[in-house]
């Protein structure tokens, strides 16, 4: 086929109109968080005392973390999905989780504590805090990773990554309405771990199927 | 080169809001561009150039199923230059070649500069034959015999509006099975 000829048919194909990535990535986002809901719902629900927790700062704390990791995450991952977009200028979104989270183990040591800090830290659910958000994660990482593919990245591994953050961004808030260790150092060290390892699946899914 | 790229925004703009003829002619302006700049990339990664057409209607390709990643308030050219460096790079890697491409292959164009189409494109014409039988079709007589959508309809005895969803589905497939090859 000449190129003069695919212009003339790219041309005549005109009246499809695509949508716009944001819209396909909130609707692909929509079902997959129901599953996870469901499974959240299923294997572990809310704790008990999830009243009385609210009124702990630290426990709304995680929250705050992970809600601000999974929208700092979808508006990169929008930006990245433009051909054109680097991280220049975007990348200090990300840094909004930690600045919550790190102020948070600030605040928790200047208090005087009963329980000594390593017993804080390694809590009493981590395990299940490492397989929880991965496993919570992984209907929302195929959707987002589903959904992104709508977009045209040119660097498809960091916006795989992204979309792993997002993915364990979300499935961190169910997992912590469960969890009832709400030290900040439990937070930063579990929490994370679980995040970057569905981070590094993503990335590692993102190099394959976000390319276009 | 601004003014060129001022156009190209202008008319990208009305090509999104449906003017398929400035959709045509924008189309018709950039491919001088990227030849020119895809045969630069392929001369400088030792290659030889006569695979440039099919680079050309690659990006072609690709510029066309993801307009909608453009942002209208946005100029076009870096939009354009960033598709068009993705698909360069693709095309060396699966020659396997690694190579870093020069953004300046495609951002320094010279206004003056255009390069003639020398050999022909080969892989969307072989590719061509692996979709299905509509959708061949369909592509075959708009993109081949020139027809137009009306005449394609009553051609295949189908109604516009299925040809147009074939025509845009064997678009989306033959870029598919060309990113698979």
């Amino acid at each position: 086929m000449e190129t003069d000829q695919l212009i003339r048919t790219l041309a005549a194909d005109t009246e499809q109109r695509a949508w716009p990535v944001g819209l396909v990535l909130g609707l692909v986002l929509l079902p997959a968080a129901l599953v996870s809901v469901a499974m959240f719902a299923a294997g572990l629900g809310v704790r008990a005392d999830v009243m009385s927790a609210m009124g702990n700062p630290f426990f709304d704390l995680k929250f705050a973390v992970t809600l601000a990791l999974a929208s700092s995450a979808i508006v990169l991952a929008l930006h990245l999905s433009r051909p054109e977009a680097t991280l220049r200028g975007w990348a200090w979104l990300l840094l909004v989780p930690l600045i919550l989270l790190f102020g948070g183990v600030a605040a928790e040591m200047m208090r005087p504590q009963r329980v000594p800090m390593m017993t804080r830290l390694i809590g009493s659910n981590s395990m299940l805090c490492l397989a929880a958000i991965p496993l919570l994660s992984l209907p929302l990482l195929v959707a987002a990773l589903a959904g992104l593919r709508h977009g045209a990245s040119t660097r498809p591994a960091v916006t795989g990554g992204i979309a792993g953050l997002l993915s364990a961004g979300l499935a961190a808030t169910l997992y912590a309405s469960h969890c009832t260790d709400d030290s900040p150092l439990f937070v930063a060290t579990w929490y994370t771990i679980g995040t970057a390892l569905v981070a590094a699946i993503g990335a590692l899914a993102g190099q394959r199927v976000l390319r276009f | 080169m601004r003014e060129r790229e001022d156009d190209w925004t202008v008319l990208m703009r009305s090509a999104i809001s449906g003017d398929s003829a400035a959709y045509h002619r924008l189309l018709r302006a950039v491919t001088p561009v990227l030849r020119a700049a895809a045969k630069r990339g392929l001369a400088r990664a030792g290659q030889p150039t006569d695979q440039s057409e099919d680079i050309v209607q690659d990006i072609l390709l690709a510029v066309h199923l993801k307009r909608h990643t453009w942002d209208a308030d946005a100029p076009f050219a870096p939009w354009l230059f960033a598709i068009a460096r993705n698909k360069l790079i693709d095309a060396l890697r699966r020659r396997g070649r690694r190579v870093f491409v020069n953004i300046d292959d495609f951002a320094e164009s010279l206004p003056g500069e255009t390069a003639p189409e020398s050999a022909p494109a080969s892989e969307v014409a072989a590719q061509l034959h692996s979709l299905p039988a509509r959708q061949r079709d369909v592509l075959q007589s708009i993109a081949v015999d020139s027809a137009s959508i009306k005449d394609t309809a009553t051609k295949f005895s189908m109604s516009e509006g299925a040809v147009r969803v074939a025509l845009h589905r064997g678009l989306a497939n033959l870029t598919a099975k060309l990113r698979e090859h």
